[in-house]
Order: C-alpha cells, then sequence, then structure tokens
C-alpha cells in the first residue's frame, strides 16, 4: 500500500525535527567572560594523529587557564569541505572568539567568511597564508625536524637496511615530515622507500602500502595522518618497527612502537589566546618546532631502545635546535 | 624494473590483488542479488561501514574476530531489511534512499566508535589460513592459498552465485522480478519478497565487506571504507549484473591497486609522481566500465518500484 504523499512529507519532516533537536548544542549563548574556542576538524577528534593533536592542545590550554576561563566547542569529522565551512560560520555567527579550521583544505573559503565576520579571530592549519587579513592566523609545524631524528634512529635499528614510510598525500605537514623522514634515515645509511596512499583516512590502503613495504624487506616503517592505524596493524602483525608522529601512538601497538613526534599546538596557541585577548586578533603565522618545544619525541617506555641509538636521537634533537644539524629542507 | 619481476614481488602483488579485491567483490555481488530483481542501492557504503564497525566493536569485546564477522554480518542483514522496508514497502526513489541511508552509516558508524571506542585500538584480525596442498603450489600457492578466511569466502560466492542466479527458482525469480515484474507477478511470483530476499543478501554481503576490511587490517577509522561501496556499485554495471563480471572488475581494480603499491615499494615511481598514479586504479576502471557496459543492458525494471495494477 502506498503512503500519501503528504503523510511521507510529514515524516521527513518529523524526522528532520528529531535530528535537528538531538544535534542542537548547548553552546547558544556567552557564559560572562569565558574565552570561546571553536575548533573545526578534519577527522575525528581522538584519531591518534592531526585531529588529535589540536584538541589536546586546546585541552591543555583549558586545564592551564582554568574550565571557567576557557569554553571549547568541536566539530570533528569535517572530512566535507562544505561541512567545514559551513561550522566555521556557524561558530562565527554564535560569537565564538577564536575559530580554528585544522587542516590546510579549509584555505579554499577560509578569506571569505573571515571578511563577513571582521571582528571574529580566526586560525588554520597547517599553513602559512593569511591571505592579508587581520583577524587570521596560521600555524604550521615543522615536521621535517622530529622526524629527521626519527629518521636517523630508525636507520640505526634498522637490520635489513630497507625503512618503508606511509604517506596520505604529498602536501602540507605530512609532505614535511616524509621528506624530514627519508633525509633522516638516508643519512644513516638505510634505503627509504615512501608510499603515498592518495588519501588521509583510508586504513585498507594504509594496510597494503604497509604490506608492500614489509614485503620487500622493509623492518622499520613510520607514516602520518589518521590512516596510519591500519599500517600500524601490519606493522605490529609483522613484529615491524614503528615510529609516530602528530600524536603518540604508543596506545595503538606499544611492542613495536619506539617514539612519537608529538605536536604541542598549545606552544602557538596560548600566544594567540593573549594576542586576541588584547584586541590583536591576527595576521601572524605561528609555528610549533622543537626548539620552541611545539615539537616533541615521546619515547615509549613500553619499547627497550638500545641506549647508544636514544643517545643518537637525543644528539640530533640538541644539533637541531642549536643549528649544527640540519633536515636538509 | 626488474626487481618487478622476481618471485617475491610476483607473489607479494598477486596477494595484495585477493586482498583488495575481497571487499569489491563481496559488497559487489550483494549489490548485483538487488540490482538483477529491479533496486538499486546506492547505501552500500554506509552498510559496510556499519559492518565493520560493529564487527571491530564486537572483536574489540570478545577477542573473537568470527563473533565480530557474525556481527558484521548481523548488522548487515538488518540493513539490507530495512532498504527493503524503503525500497520495496515506501517506494522511495531509490537513489535518493540510497544516499540516506549512506549518510546514515557514515554518521552512525561515527558516532559510536567515538562513543564507545574512543581512541583507536588494534584487534586481532582473522588469521591467515593455508590451505593444505594447495598452499604448496609454487607461486600460485603463495599467494592464492595462503589467505585469511574472509579472501576465500568471497571467492567462493563467484560460483555459489552463478548456480543460484541461474539454476535455481530462487535465481529465475530475481531475474524474472527485475526484467518484467508485472509477468512474474502474474504468475505467483511475489516481487516484494523477491526484492527484499535479495536485498537482504546485499545487506549481508555489504556486512561482510566492511567486516572483512576491518577484520583484515585490524583496525576502524572513521569513513575507512573511503568509497569502496561506490566502486562496488561501479562494478555491478562492470561485470554485466553477472557474478563472474564483478569478480573479474574487483580483480582488475585490485590488481592495479597492488601493482602502484609495489612500484612505490620497489622505488619505481618517483615520490612526486605518486599522487598521479594514484588515481590510475579509478580511472582504469571507468575506462573499462564505459567499453564493457555499453555492449550489455541493465535489468528492465531496475529502480522501478512495483505495485500490482499501478
Amino acid at each position: 500500500m502506498r503512503m500519501a504523499k503528504g503523510w511521507r512529507l510529514l515524516a521527513l519532516l518529523g524526522a528532520l525535527a528529531l535530528v535537528a533537536g538531538a544535534c542542537g548544542g548547548d553552546d547558544d549563548g556567552d557564559d560572562g567572560g569565558a574565552f570561546r574556542i571553536a575548533i573545526v576538524a578534519p577527522s575525528a577528534s581522538n584519531d591518534l594523529a592531526f585531529s588529535q593533536s589540536i584538541v589536546d592542545a586546546v585541552n591543555a590550554i583549558q586545564a592551564e587557564m582554568g574550565a571557567d576561563a576557557i569554553e571549547i566547542a568541536i566539530t570533528d569529522g569535517t572530512f566535507v569541505v562544505e561541512d567545514a565551512a559551513a561550522n566555521m560560520r556557524g561558530y562565527a555567527d554564535d560569537g565564538y572568539d577564536l575559530v580554528i579550521g585544522h587542516g590546510s583544505q579549509y584555505g579554499s573559503f577560509l578569506p571569505e567568511i573571515a571578511e563577513d565576520f571582521p571582528d571574529t579571530a580566526f586560525a588554520w592549519g597547517t599553513a602559512s597564508d593569511t591571505f592579508g587579513l587581520d583577524n587570521v592566523s596560521a600555524y604550521t609545524a615543522a615536521a621535517d625536524e622530529g622526524a629527521y631524528v626519527q629518521g636517523i634512529m630508525a636507520a640505526a635499528l634498522s637490520t635489513s637496511g630497507k625503512i618503508g614510510v606511509v604517506g596520505p598525500v604529498d602536501v602540507g605537514d605530512a609532505a614535511l615530515y616524509v621528506q624530514g623522514f627519508v633525509n633522516g634515515a638516508e643519512s644513516g645509511g638505510a634505503d627509504v622507500a615512501v608510499a603515498f596512499t592518495g588519501d588521509f583516512g583510508n586504513t585498507t590502503l594504509a594496510a597494503e602500502a604497509a604490506n608492500a613495504h614489509v614485503a620487500n624487506g622493509a623492518d622499520v616503517m613510520t607514516g602520518t595522518a589518521q590512516m596510519v592505524v591500519g599500517a600500524v596493524g601490519v606493522a605490529e602483525q609483522q613484529g615491524v618497527l614503528w615510529f609516530g608522529t602528530q600524536s603518540n601512538q604508543t596506545s595503538l601497538a606499544d611492542s613495536i612502537v619506539v617514539s612519537s613526534q608529538v605536536y604541542k599546538w598549545e606552544v602557538v596557541l596560548s600566544d594567540l589566546v593573549e594576542q586576541i585577548k588584547d584586541g590583536n586578533l591576527g595576521g601572524q603565522t605561528y609555528e610549533i618546532n622543537l626548539a620552541n618545544g611545539g615539537l616533541v619525541i615521546e619515547y615509549n617506555d613500553a619499547y627497550n631502545l638500545p641506549a647508544d641509538v636514544r643517545q643518537a636521537g637525543d644528539d640530533a634533537v640538541a644539533g637541531i635546535i642549536d643549528g649544527s644539524m640540519s633536515t636538509g629542507l | 624494473m626488474s626487481e618487478l619481476f622476481t618471485e617475491t614481488a610476483i607473489v607479494a602483488t598477486l596477494a595484495a590483488m585477493l586482498r583488495l579485491a575481497m571487499p569489491l567483490l563481496l559488497a559487489g555481488l550483494g549489490e548485483m542479488y538487488g540490482q538483477r530483481s529491479g533496486v538499486l542501492n546506492l547505501g552500500v557504503e554506509g552498510v559496510m561501514l556499519l559492518g565493520g564497525f560493529f564487527a571491530y566493536w564486537t572483536t574489540l569485546s570478545t577477542d573473537s574476530p568470527w563473533l565480530g564477522l557474525l556481527a558484521g554480518l548481523a548488522v548487515g542483514l538488518i540493513m539490507g531489511l530495512l532498504n527493503g522496508v524503503i525500497s520495496v514497502t515506501l517506494q522511495a526513489q531509490q537513489g535518493i534512499s540510497g544516499i540516506g541511508v549512506f549518510l546514515f552509516g557514515l554518521g552512525l558508524s561515527d558516532l559510536l566508535f567515538q562513543k564507545i571506542v574512543g581512541t583507536p585500538r588494534l584487534i586481532d584480525p582473522l588469521a591467515q589460513i593455508e590451505i593444505p596442498l594447495l598452499s604448496r603450489i609454487p607461486v600460485i600457492g603463495d599467494f592464492a592459498f595462503n589467505q585469511r578466511s574472509i579472501v576465500y569466502i568471497a571467492f567462493l560466492l563467484v560460483p555459489l552465485s552463478m548456480w543460484a542466479l541461474n539454476k535455481t527458482t530462487f535465481g529465475l525469480n530475481i531475474r524474472a522480478v527485475g526484467e518484467n515484474p508485472a509477468a512474474a507477478d502474474s504468475l505467483g511470483v511475489s516481487v516484494a519478497r523477491t526484492r527484499y530476499a535479495t536485498l537482504a543478501i546485499g545487506g549481508v554481503l555489504a556486512g561482510a565487506a566492511g567486516a572483512g576490511l576491518v577484520l583484515t587490517t585490524g583496525s576502524f577509522q572513521q569513513n575507512f571504507t573511503a568509497g569502496l561501496g561506490f566502486i562496488a556499485i561501479a562494478l555491478v554495471y562492470f561485470g554485466a549484473w553477472r557474478p563472474i563480471g564483478v569478480m573479474l572488475g574487483a580483480l582488475l581494480f585490485g590488481f592495479i591497486q597492488a601493482l602502484v603499491f609495489q612500484l612505490k615499494a620497489l622505488e619505481l615511481i618517483p615520490v612526486s609522481q605518486q599522487d598521479l598514479y594514484n588515481m590510475a586504479p579509478a580511472l582504469i576502471t571507468i575506462l573499462a566500465l564505459v567499453a564493457v557496459s555499453q555492449r550489455f543492458q541493465a535489468p528492465t525494471a531496475l529502480t522501478k518500484p512495483f505495485s500490482r495494477g499501478g
């Protein structure tokens, strides 16, 4: 029996109303003084990679300044750029003090929104372009620095002399990380193969890239982006060592993760917040690196890293900070 | 280039081909059943995501990949029946409702993952099974008979589907309902029941495809299927609505993907050109689809709701 068109429309509207009601947030007003930060991120906020790094940073700022001083709203999973644009515009419209677009793909629409909301501060990354706008800041990571350090250690740990890198797309901090790691590993005499999957979230492709590396003799691997959980799975099954980046990936597989380069965006975000409070809404480009503590090599205590390899890693960190060592980029 | 023709590289490439073809084959066969009965389901990707999530969560909770696989199949069955309600009983526009199912699966799988699981963790994958005697055949045994169980299941479904579609009353009913539902109805075949059955099969196989991915990589991530469900739908057209054709399409896609990965791992593709090569599987499959599909007709009643006397 066919349902009457009117009833179908009513049912649809009812369902939409329910969904809209369920999705409604509680962030619809000023709470009297708290600095309000909104984050729009492309993947899950607990992806152990890029999106988690900014969420961890904002939570760290809130922990430092107090829950009453910082209010946080997060919309994650906006890998569709148009969804991200709608959410950022919505947060600006809701009066957030700082709206963060955490993805280099968001630059296509950011200038338009920033011009529509000149009294709202925007930040985006990884990027270095503020579009000449006074209310836009950009932030980037010198991902090649920690990558170079980990590349040196990877070369020292590899017995086959072959190392595999699983990358997403050859852009942004992913490109920097991959090239920095390659340079570091090659400086240690290793043969490094790189496989970009063409996707940030496809765990299957990451796993197959890792399988191809292992089949060709790689006994140490690294990779970047949220898809790497697939590659880490292969590494764990095959007993291949792994170096992480963006967030600490030890919890994924503590038997094979040697260390992770961890992004500490709070180093630049805390300054950004102070600037905005002082009325400077943007126009600056920030960078996290080993020297300013925005990049940190976090070791896996459960992995028995030989002392000489650890020392080589520490020496490389010190060398990059004091300028006596270069990543080649 | 000679590195590509060593036994190691050949075995690695062909083994990867079978693994990569597995989800496309499962989802593609499932979609084929629905389309042969006249129902287009664009929501395959959403069902794969849900099947994958429940397989992941069940395995995480029980440490049993087989229970995880069963959970993926069960969720697929529920989604298939739900699709039946939407497409057969409510007679919704199939293209639009399929997109709705996809978005539902995409959103719900992510929401459940974040709320129930939280931070990504690895699970035990299905075990690799060496088939006695066959796995000892040089080269072939190494890549074809040393796979995870879900890969064997996917390929065994091809002859089973050929038999079911061409040699059974059920298969005859499916084909009749997809070509001329009014005539089938006049002969006493229940169009609604047949379409519900094919959508249920399609749901189970899409759930299996998602579960297979998760239980092969041992991991789950938001939107981990990344468009594979839509490629599976394209492969049904590529395969001219026949099991063997769907299998050939899945193998072609899987082979090109596997070959590109092998070329990268062997450093035969410069890093600067890799993004270009990543498009090769989709590009070649589309070209093949255009060439092949023009020679075959889709089921006549595809996308057309049926109501007696209407």
